[in-house]
Order: structure tokens, then C-alpha cells, then sequence
């Protein structure tokens, strides 16, 4: 899978956040083989770079690193916790998040695409985290994206995809551009739905953070990213209604 | 009489030179200032012994060896008030109860009428409760000042520059030892302290959020300890946003919080080893122990007990780490 580029080997991206120890998010993300891990810089910068053994310990994970913008709420806080990102973790790359309301912490449509349009002139590779709606998606791809993020359900939530008939649509109206869906996944079965759907991969965090087993519940989750994404490339059979028997029924006595 | 040394004057120090006193050893503990008090990340502490609700999250070690604390703190004359955890989740956060109950044990569910009962002022406001038996609460300052005079009755020496290390010597310094031990990162914690005269508790409730999850620790005057955020960094500012989250959801728990008076706002680093497990770090014939993560109150008798046996029977017990140089 490329994105911006970049070869990246597993279709599983992992966050940092709310794991009960850092050797739990270690154990989590060897047993995940997730290719990615993003990691959030607004909450932990204070002064002098505070949370600097934290952030340490997320670059000895030894994977690729996507510094995310999470839990601002304003195009001019994302642009700078972009910009704060791109120094700390020394990368063009951002997920970029614009929160437009507190409850749901659904995206600010119109913030995202401003913030996105400052961040491709400024040179950052964005990746947004976006809804399934398909002209905000056809704005983004406008405003330089190259990779679209679309949600499952709100994040933290649980969900699963909550629209699947918006999700289709958005796949099926942009199919060359990588999409990872992103936010509100609870159970491996909706990731790996969401691969057959033809998502090119999959982020999540509190599924696996908050399971009783993290480590176990993240190689749930690689499992049926990998099993979705067979199942999309096999080209499954479509539903019918007619039963039609695997073996054939001639020669077969009609009463047993 | 054997000599030791105790750098440090914290939750660990205080409670590695209890033991030792117990052991008759002759003690010193080094600490640049003379009393507990804000500089230690011991003050800022909740005082919950309470290792099964901690059980949610942390590993093993942690709920059996915090079973160790309430028995101690009181043989040492500190006031423990043991009356158990109640744990609540506001009305559409219900489910979190069920998960934290399936997590937990040593606990039973309350009914309305049962929660009524327990904690009066509560009553009406929520439609269950998990109370979790076996669990305690102190005040933490409380708890400190008084390991520091007994042990100055016992003959400790206080003293604030270490000098150069000779024998014996118990490292207890916190996040201040991260130039010995590099695996060490803090993890702040913000708290608050409210006074109201509307509201009585008597035991600590956990609020469960998915967001702002919330402890409330009652104390001696009114007094209301309200805690604590974690966040992954060793900064030491105290931020609006986690004053606010603590006091939203205060108020949330019970609206007279809104009344309340604002004490205080604090906030500090906990020392803590990737697997937020303690360690004892042996190099020499100094033993480190360190790592408390948000477990000091919790932890620290046990350490003691276990960094003192170490050095004085020669027991190699867990979290035992010794270095080669």
C-alpha cells in the first residue's frame, strides 16, 4: 500500500493513547505488526519538550510515525500542532483533526478543508480525518490530500460503520484514492468489513487500548484486517437469493 | 548497629527508613528540604488504598501487594478509614460500570436504596453503584508528617546534602533519580482540592468517564481531594484544561461541588518504569527504589518491606533488578 509514496507493509495503524502501561502499547503493536502508529503532541506539549520520554518510547516502536492534531478545534490550533509535530518527529506527515463539536467530536468540515489547503501549501502530506460525506471528500482531494480518512462512528465510540451505504459511496466515487477508515471501530468483524467494503486500511486506538487484553485484542484486529483484504481482492460471490447446492444434487435419490 | 542512609524524604524514602528503624538499623535520610510538602510528588497523592479498583488497569503485582498497605499504615499510627470504593458511571456511561465490574473483583453492586444508605448525599442520583469492599483511604500529608516525627522520635537524622555516598543507601528520589535510572519518564497528575459544607462523603467515589474519568477523596474539614489526570510528560505546569475537566466532572457527580470552595490546584510528575511496575535497582551497595508510578501510597510499604529484606537477609525479592557495572 503507498501512501504519499511511501511503501507501507501492513494495512493496520495503531494509536498510542490510554494504554494501561508503555510496554503494554509495545506488546500491543509487535503482536498488531501495524505498519503505523499515530501519535498525539497537543496534549503532552508543555515547556522544554515535557513529554519527551514518552515520545521516545513511541519511535522505539520501530514504525512509521503519524503525529496527529487531536482535540484541536480550530484551523489555527491544527496549523500550529501540525507545525509543532513536523519539528518533534521530523516529518512531513499529518493527521490532521479540526473538531467541530465537543459531544460528538465529529470533523469541522469547513475548518478541515481550510486547514488542509494551509498545510499542502506549507508542504505537509495530509492525511484527514474526515466524514464519509463525498463532496467534503472531492474538497480535500481539491485542497492537495492525497489520502482521505473517513470514520467508522465518532470517535471512541465503539460503533462500527454506522453509515455503510455512505461509506460505499465515498469508496465508489474516488476508488484510486487510499482511504483508511478511521474512528469508532470496537470489534475486529467491523474492521474487517470495512476491508471487504475496499478500504485500504484501518486506524483505530480505544478498541485495542481499552480491551482487558490490548496485546491479544490488537492481533484480533491484524487478523481481520488481513482477512477483509483477502476477501476484497478474491472478488466474493455476490448474495442470492436462490439456494444453490455446492455439490451437485444429480443421481441422488429424491427420498432418503 | 547497621548504618543506612535513605536519600529522599517521600512516600518511599519515608516508609524504606520506617522499616529499617523497625530492623534497628541507625538511619539518615537526605533530603534538600526538611519537611514533606509541595516539592514532593508524595503531597500531591489521593491517599486511595485501593488496589482492586486499580486492578482495571494495572498488573497483577499491584493488586496483591497494595492488599499489604491499609494493615501498615495503620500499625504505624497513620489514620486509615476503611470503607471501601464506591464506583459510579453517570446515565449514559452505564456501561462502563459493567466493564469495570467484570475487571474488578472484591466488589458487590448497590442498589438505589443501598447507595442511599451508604453515602446519604448521593441519594436519587444514580441508579446503581459498585461498592468495593476491602479498599481504603488516608490523608496522604497527613499520613507523611507523621512517618517523618515518629521517625525523628525514633532517632533519625534529617539532613539535607548527602555528601558522598558511603554504605548502605536506599535511593529514593523519585523522577529526581532519572539521571541514574534513564528508563524512568514521569507521567503528570493534576488535583484539586474543594471545601464544601453541603456535601459529605465518606469514602472515595470513582467516577467512570470515557473521557474525564474522576476520583473524589474525602478528607478531615470539608475537604474534597478531586483527581487525577494522566498525561504522558513531566511537566509540572497546571493547565486549565485538566482544572476544568476535574471540576466538570466534580460538579457532574454532584452539583454542590459548584458551590464549593477552590482550595487548591496541583499538579506533579510521577516517576514511573515503562510497565508502570515498580523497580529495586541494586548497583553497589546502593538499592534504588523507585518507580511508583500513581502507587506510592499504595506501593511504598511493600517496597520497603521488600527493598529492606533484600539488603538485610539477603532475599532476592520481585521487581528485583541488580546491575553489573
Amino acid at each position: 500500500m503507498q501512501l504519499y509514496g511511501s511503501e507501507i507493509a501492513s494495512r493496520l495503524m495503531l494509536g498510542t493513547a490510554q494504554y494501561p502501561s508503555p510496554s503494554v502499547l509495545t506488546e500491543a503493536f509487535r503482536r498488531s505488526g501495524a505498519g503505523i502508529a499515530t501519535v498525539s503532541v497537543r496534549r503532552e506539549a508543555g515547556n522544554e519538550r515535557a513529554g519527551a520520554a514518552f515520545w521516545d518510547l513511541v519511535r522505539d516502536l520501530d514504525v512509521a510515525l503519524l503525529p496527529n492534531t487531536a482535540g484541536c478545534h480550530s484551523v489555527r490550533e491544527a496549523v500550529t500542532t501540525a507545525q509543532m509535530a513536523r519539528e518533534l518527529f521530523d516529518t512531513p506527515w499529518i493527521k490532521l483533526e479540526v473538531i467541530g463539536h465537543a459531544d460528538t467530536l465529529q470533523p469541522d468540515p469547513f475548518g478541515l478543508v481550510e486547514a488542509a489547503r494551509i498545510l499542502t501549501d506549507e508542504g505537509f502530506k495530509v492525511f484527514p480525518y474526515t466524514t464519509e460525506d463525498v463532496v467534503l471528500a472531492g474538497r480535500l482531494l481539491g485542497a492537495g490530500c492525497e489520502v482521505l480518512m473517513p470514520w467508522g462512528a465518532p470517535i471512541g465510540t465503539g460503533l462500527g460503520l454506522t453509515n455503510i451505504y455512505g461509506l460505499r459511496t465515498l469508496r465508489a466515487q474516488f476508488p484510486e484514492v487510499p482511504m483508511v477508515v478511521d474512528a469508532g471501530l470496537g470489534l475486529p468483524s467491523q474492521a474487517a468489513m470495512a476491508m471487504e467494503m475496499g478500504f485500504d486500511a484501518v486506524l483505530l486506538n480505544t478498541a485495542v487500548a481499552k480491551a482487558g487484553d490490548p496485546a491479544a485484542m490488537a492481533e484480533g484486529f491484524a487478523g481481520a484486517v488481513e482477512a477483509g483484504r483477502l476477501a476484497f481482492e478474491a472478488d466474493p460471490m455476490e448474495p442470492r437469493d436462490m439456494a444453490a447446492p455446492s455439490t451437485p444434487l444429480i443421481g441422488k435419490a429424491f427420498l432418503e | 548497629m547497621t548504618q543506612a542512609r535513605v536519600i529522599g524524604g517521600g512516600v518511599a524514602g519515608l516508609c524504606v527508613a520506617t522499616e529499617l528503624v523497625a530492623r534497628g538499623c541507625e538511619v539518615t535520610v537526605f533530603d534538600p528540604s526538611p519537611r514533606p510538602g509541595p516539592h514532593g510528588c508524595s503531597w500531591w497523592a489521593g491517599g486511595m488504598l485501593a488496589p482492586f479498583c486499580e486492578g482495571e488497569t494495572a498488573e497483577e503485582p499491584v493488586v496483591r501487594l497494595g492488599q499489604e498497605a491499609a494493615d501498615w499504615w495503620e500499625r504505624q499510627g497513620v489514620t486509615v478509614h476503611r470503607q471501601g470504593t464506591l464506583v459510579l458511571a453517570l446515565g449514559r456511561d452505564r456501561r462502563e460500570l459493567d466493564r469495570f465490574a467484570r475487571r474488578v473483583t472484591g466488589h458487590e453492586m448497590l442498589d438505589p436504596a443501598a447507595l442511599a444508605a451508604m453515602e446519604p448525599d448521593l441519594e436519587g442520583r444514580f441508579d446503581r453503584a459498585l461498592h468495593v469492599t476491602g479498599e481504603a483511604h488516608l490523608d496522604p500529608r497527613a499520613a507523611l508528617i507523621h512517618l517523618r516525627d515518629r521517625l525523628e522520635q525514633a532517632g533519625v537524622r534529617f539532613m539535607a546534602e548527602p555528601g558522598r555516598p558511603a554504605g548502605l543507601t536506599f535511593e529514593c528520589r523519585g523522577l529526581a533519580a532519572r539521571d541514574a535510572l534513564p528508563d524512568l519518564r514521569g507521567v503528570k497528575g493534576e488535583m484539586a482540592v474543594l471545601r464544601s459544607a453541603d456535601i459529605r462523603l465518606t469514602r472515595p467515589i470513582r467516577l467512570l468517564h470515557p473521557r474525564y474519568p474522576l476520583y473524589v477523596v474525602p478528607r478531615a474539614d470539608g475537604l474534597f481531594m478531586l483527581g487525577a489526570t494522566q498525561i504522558e510528560s513531566d511537566d509540572r505546569r497546571r493547565s486549565v484544561r485538566s482544572a476544568l475537566e476535574l471540576l466538570s466532572a466534580a460538579y457532574a457527580l454532584h452539583p454542590a461541588f459548584g458551590e464549593a470552595e477552590l482550595v487548591e490546584i496541583g499538579a506533579d510528575a510521577r516517576p514511573a518504569f515503562p510497565d508502570n511496575l515498580p523497580r529495586l535497582v541494586k548497583r553497589g551497595e546502593t538499592i534504588h527504589v523507585n518507580g511508583l508510578f500513581r502507587h506510592g501510597f499504595l506501593l511504598a510499604p511493600a517496597l520497603a518491606r521488600m527493598a529492606v529484606a533484600a539488603a538485610c537477609d539477603g532475599i532476592k525479592p520481585e521487581f528485583w533488578h541488580e546491575d553489573h557495572d
